[in-house]
């Protein structure tokens, strides 16, 4: 960090840390000039089209593709056979599982890709994929994964017969994947036996789709001649892709190149890769021709990454005055077809055992299993960081449950169990070192805002008028995230530690460019990293150019997802900024004729210590680096960075909201919503504001109307935009930011990461608000989505609606 | 394959001819064959807006119509909004107001807000609400949205704007 008092004036002329410096990508979006995967158009490129199965589960008896390939205009058709040659047909995911890229005998969910329809364009390619015959004998679909787990329940996987090991260890079930358990049992059971108060509640966090605008798909063009490959791809890693296709391509590395363009908004769905990618690729190879595969809106929601389906069962155990004392959570995970989750590769859960929150509870156990269905496969982190969506979910409702079961206000058991100041660093029963946090003063800030007595009050005098026609609920959630995945002794993807990169080139008129392992998908990486730059190494931001998501020309790094860009990536840069700075300061003091110690930085600057009016800028400098160096010293001013951070960093956030429930029909209405977030050191509050607006959003969403229901035979309900709800501006409500700053001890500019807290904040604070609505009259918990229909079958059961 | 006809109409100012096939789409023709790819495919069921273009003084979603339909239409995409160097009001509403992350919906987004200011100049909250309801955004939580069009709506007006963000610095195009 800087070392002397700022001038203000040179200080905004920097545009760096802290300043709402407007987005450096917003010019090209606003004119329609931006460049996303479906923008690129290459000479003789064709299209690819996938057919995919009707059912859910059924035996392939036979293809035909004699009458597709026979259409005009139709260059290939891909099935399992033609992969099979080249040991493509099935591929590794990123949980230790294999996935087939197109079925293999059988087909194990719905929209299974069954073959790949390769034509001169898409009108065409959806011609010839109706000409596809394809034979099925239906079996039995598993959709509960409950009974995926009976003992004479289906084989869904049939690939894994006699496997009884599975990525994460032992199988118990030709269903089962993984079991996995954290904390210490046998304490924590002692402790519920010895707790004066036990709570215990069952809910589940229906299966959801992260839905970004734009679509998932590529680009695939290979150069026979030169042996070359490039693939334009809507990816949030594109160097893991990178390896990922040298592994199954076997064509090395460096002949490869993966461009993650402009992407149209990612939350996760985009991590993974996807049997299209696969199939583009291969199709680009055999033909000799750039093939571009794009999913259709149905595709993306029914094939590609599905987030949650947890069935949670939470307990508490407590003293009489609300203090925590244990916390017991069994999981059932629902995986889907293939064990596909974005998880780091050690941990099956992710960070699911961050359930224990924002409080010092002692003793704590997790187990979760994971089970296969006849569901589409996925389980990403969805606007989270591996499962931490699903952990604060629990907690924030299980405290909830405790807080009604003992009378005491849900402010005041929060105040009272929070971890206080003091004990950070925290280490929590599961195994977590919390890096910094100060959750009372977040809590009581968000109170008074909304005049927290004020609306107990107003609810306590509406709850005593029967003719009050609606129900008024307040939810409060204090919720601690965990991002900035990650450590490499903790996380890795398939082997690859994750870290992340900067490489910084300073030119010699001053300007610079910075290169990046991440890659934006609306996060305006390409503003707020020159920020950082600006105030580490004093160069304007306006003067810095910072290029992404281009294998070619960015250092490895392990890409955006998880709220890890600035966590980890922020901190790369940083630290490349010093090691620019570091070496300015030895080009300065050499001009300058004085030892680098008599150097001190000032902004843009160094200048000579007690004698301020000698001075070199950074930009003589960079000139200087160019032509004049100090002897031995090696010529130019640039420097790299991967940082491997040695935690992860802990935003938090206490939020607040309140809703009004009609009585006659169900509806909720919003009132209001109060988020204060604390991400540590901020770069740019506007773009952090409204990170927050959208993940609120989406988490409205996620909360009152997202679920993706599948019927008895596994058809699901929920592929286009009519079923599954993505609100408007008529549903989405207004809302109401704030903040605290606690910076990360251990992060070079103290930055811990925002995005990913408004989602996973605000979901179980809507839930425990429409939960307090009807708290008086005995309910603990309703599911979610709480859609008006649900709800007003609530207010039917316990006799109240019209 | 299906026979091919003509179509012209106006995109832009300018006049375009254009061989489709008549089931072909308007957004599959603008961004396929026009090369003008700044309506985007969200999902080609009239959901989301993405693709949004004004034709004849109306906001089509261009995924719902087909080029056939189009002869003689007067046609405006994003690409022709802003002219001369000058960016549009609503353009710069956008950026100052931080209506956009991921800048898929955007597009779309400026269009429908042009008809909407055209036919409403001075609109309310509630009216930019539901004008506005047709077209999804993943990434803004819509709030900064509606104030971009504020914005607009208030520098069309010839009022002297400021943007609601503390800004300090100035973004050169
Ligand atoms: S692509 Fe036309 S409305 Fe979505
Ligand atoms: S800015 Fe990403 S969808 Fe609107």
């Amino acid at each position: 960090m800087n070392e002397i008092t700022p001038d203000l004036s040179r200080l905004e002329r920097l545009e760096g840390i802290g300043c709402s410096r407007k987005r450096r990508e917003d010019p090209r979006f606003i004119q329609g000039r931006g460049t996303y995967v479906d923008d690129i158009h290459l000479p003789g490129m064709l299209f690819g089209v996938m057919v995919r199965s009707p059912y859910a589960h059924a035996r392939i008896i036979s293809i035909d593709t004699s009458k597709a390939k026979a259409h005009p205009g139709v260059h290939a058709v891909l099935t399992a056979e033609d992969l099979k040659p080249l040991k493509l047909h099935w591929m590794p995911t990123l949980a230790g599982d294999v996935q087939a890229v197109l079925a293999d005998g059988k087909v194990v969910f719905q929209n299974q890709e069954v073959a790949f329809v390769v034509a001169d364009d898409r009108y065409v390619a959806a011609d010839a994929a109706e000409l596809v015959e394809v034979e099925y004998e239906e079996l039995p679909a598993i959709v509960d994964p409950h009974k995926a787990m009976d003992a004479d329940a289906t084989v869904i996987r049939e690939d894994l017969a006699g496997k009884d090991v599975g990525a994460h260890g032992a199988r118990r079930h030709a269903n089962h994947i993984f079991n996995w358990q954290i904390g210490d049992k046998d304490r924590t059971d002692r402790a519920f036996e010895n707790a004066a108060v036990t709570v215990k509640q069952d809910m589940l966090y229906p299966r959801v789709h992260p839905c970004p605008l734009e679509t998932c798909g590529c680009v695939a063009s290979y150069d026979a001649i030169r042996g070359d490959l490039t693939v334009w791809i809507t990816s949030q890693a594109p160097h893991v892709v990178r390896t990922v296709v040298g592994l199954l391509s076997s064509i090395p590395e460096s002949k490869i190149r993966i461009v993650s363009p402009d992407i149209g908004g990612g939350f996760g769905n985009k991590v993974g890769v996807y049997p299209g990618y696969v199939t583009a690729i291969v199709a680009s190879i055999v033909l000799g021709r750039p093939v571009k595969w794009i999913e259709s809106r149905n595709e993306n929601l029914t094939t590609t990454a599905f987030a949650r389906d947890y069935w949670m069962t939470g307990e508490l155990a407590a003293d009489t005055d609300g203090r925590i004392k244990a916390m017991r959570v069994n999981v059932l995970a629902d995986h889907g077809a293939f064990d596909a989750c974005a998880d780091p590769t050690k941990w099956p859960a992710g960070m699911f055992h961050v359930c224990t929150g924002s409080y010092d509870i002692p003793n704590a156990h997790v187990s979760v299993d994971g089970v296969y269905t006849n569901k589409f496969p996925g389980g990403v982190s969805y606007r989270c960081s591996f499962r931490v969506t699903e952990a604060v979910y629990i907690i924030e409702r299980m405290i909830d449950v405790l807080a009604q079961k003992l009378g005491i206000d849900k402010a005041e058991i929060r105040l009272r169990n929070f971890i206080t100041k003091d004990k950070f660093p925290y280490h929590s029963a599961l195994g977590l070192d919390y890096d910094s946090g100060d959750y009372e003063p977040a809590l009581r800030k968000v109170m008074k805002a909304v005049d927290y007595d004020g609306l107990r009050a107003e609810q306590a005098a509406k709850r005593a008028d029967p003719n009050c026609p609606t129900l008024m609920g307040i939810g409060i959630t204090t919720f601690t995230e965990i991002v900035g995945a990650g450590p490499s002794k903790s996380c890795d993807i398939l082997g690859i530690g994750m870290f992340d990169s900067c490489e910084i080139r300073v030119h010699p008129d001053g300007s610079a460019i910075a290169r990046m392992g991440t890659i934006s998908q609306g996060q305006g990486h390409q503003t707020t990293y020159a920020q950082i730059i600006a105030s580490e190494a004093g160069i304007a931001a306006s003067l810095i150019n910072v290029e992404e998501g281009d294998t070619s020309t960015a250092p490895y790094g392990l890409g955006t997802y998880g709220s890890r860009s600035t966590p980890v990536a922020g901190a790369a840069i940083a630290r490349a900024s010093h090691k620019i700075r570091e070496k300015a300061r030895k080009i300065a003091a050499h001009l300058l004729e004085v030892s680098p110690d008599d150097m001190e930085f000032d902004l843009d600057q160094f200048r000579v210590k007690g004698d301020p009016a000698r001075a070199k800028t950074m930009k003589e400098i960079a000139w200087a680096a160019y032509n004049n160096v100090p002897e031995g010293m090696e010529m130019g001013l640039e420097a790299v960075d991967y940082y491997d951070p040695p935690n992860f960093t802990f935003p938090f956030g206490a939020y607040l909201t309140v809703l009004d429930i009609q009585k006659r029909t169900g509806e909720i209405k919003v009132r209001r919503f109060y988020a204060l977030d604390d991400c540590g050191t901020r770069i740019n509050p506007m773009i952090i504001e409204g990170q927050i607006h959208g993940g609120l959003t989406e988490g409205f969403a996620v909360a009152f109307g997202q679920e993706l229901p599948y019927d008895e035979q596994g058809n699901v309900l929920g592929g286009t935009l009519m079923d599954y709800f993505l609100p408007t501006t008529m549903e989405t409500p207004h809302w109401e930011t704030d903040f605290t700053v606690t910076p990360s001890p251990h992060h070079p500019i103290g930055a811990k990461g925002v995005a990913e807290s408004p989602h996973v904040g605000s979901i179980p604070c809507f839930s425990n608000a429409v939960v307090d609505a009807f708290a008086h009259l005995g309910v603990t918990h309703t599911g979610m989505p709480h859609n008006s229909y649900r709800t007003w079958q609530q207010l039917r059961a316990l006799n109240i609606a019209g | 394959m299906a026979k091919k006809t003509a179509v012209s109409f106006t995109l832009n100012g300018s006049t375009v001819d254009v061989l489709v096939e008549p089931r072909e789409l308007l957004i599959h023709t603008l961004r396929d064959k026009l090369a003008h790819t700044g309506p985007h495919i969200g999902c080609e069921t009239t959901h989301c807006g993405a693709c949004t273009v004004d034709l004849d003084g109306q906001s089509v979603k261009s995924c719902t119509i087909l080029t056939v339909q189009c002869e003689e239409t007067q046609v405006l995409t994003i690409e022709g909004f802003a002219k001369g160097g000058q960016l549009h009001a609503l353009q710069e509403g956008f950026m100052q107001e931080h209506g956009l992350q991921c800048g898929f919906c955007t597009p779309g987004m400026i269009t429908r807000a042009y008809r909407l200011l055209q036919e409403i100049p001075d609109p309310t909250e509630e009216e930019i609400r539901y004008w506005m309801a047709g077209n999804l955004c993943r990434c803004t939580g819509y709030q900064n949205i509606i104030k971009a069009i504020q914005y607009a709506a208030r520098k069309l007006r010839g009022e002297v704007v400021e943007t609601s963000h503390p800004l300090m610095a100035e973004v050169s195009l």
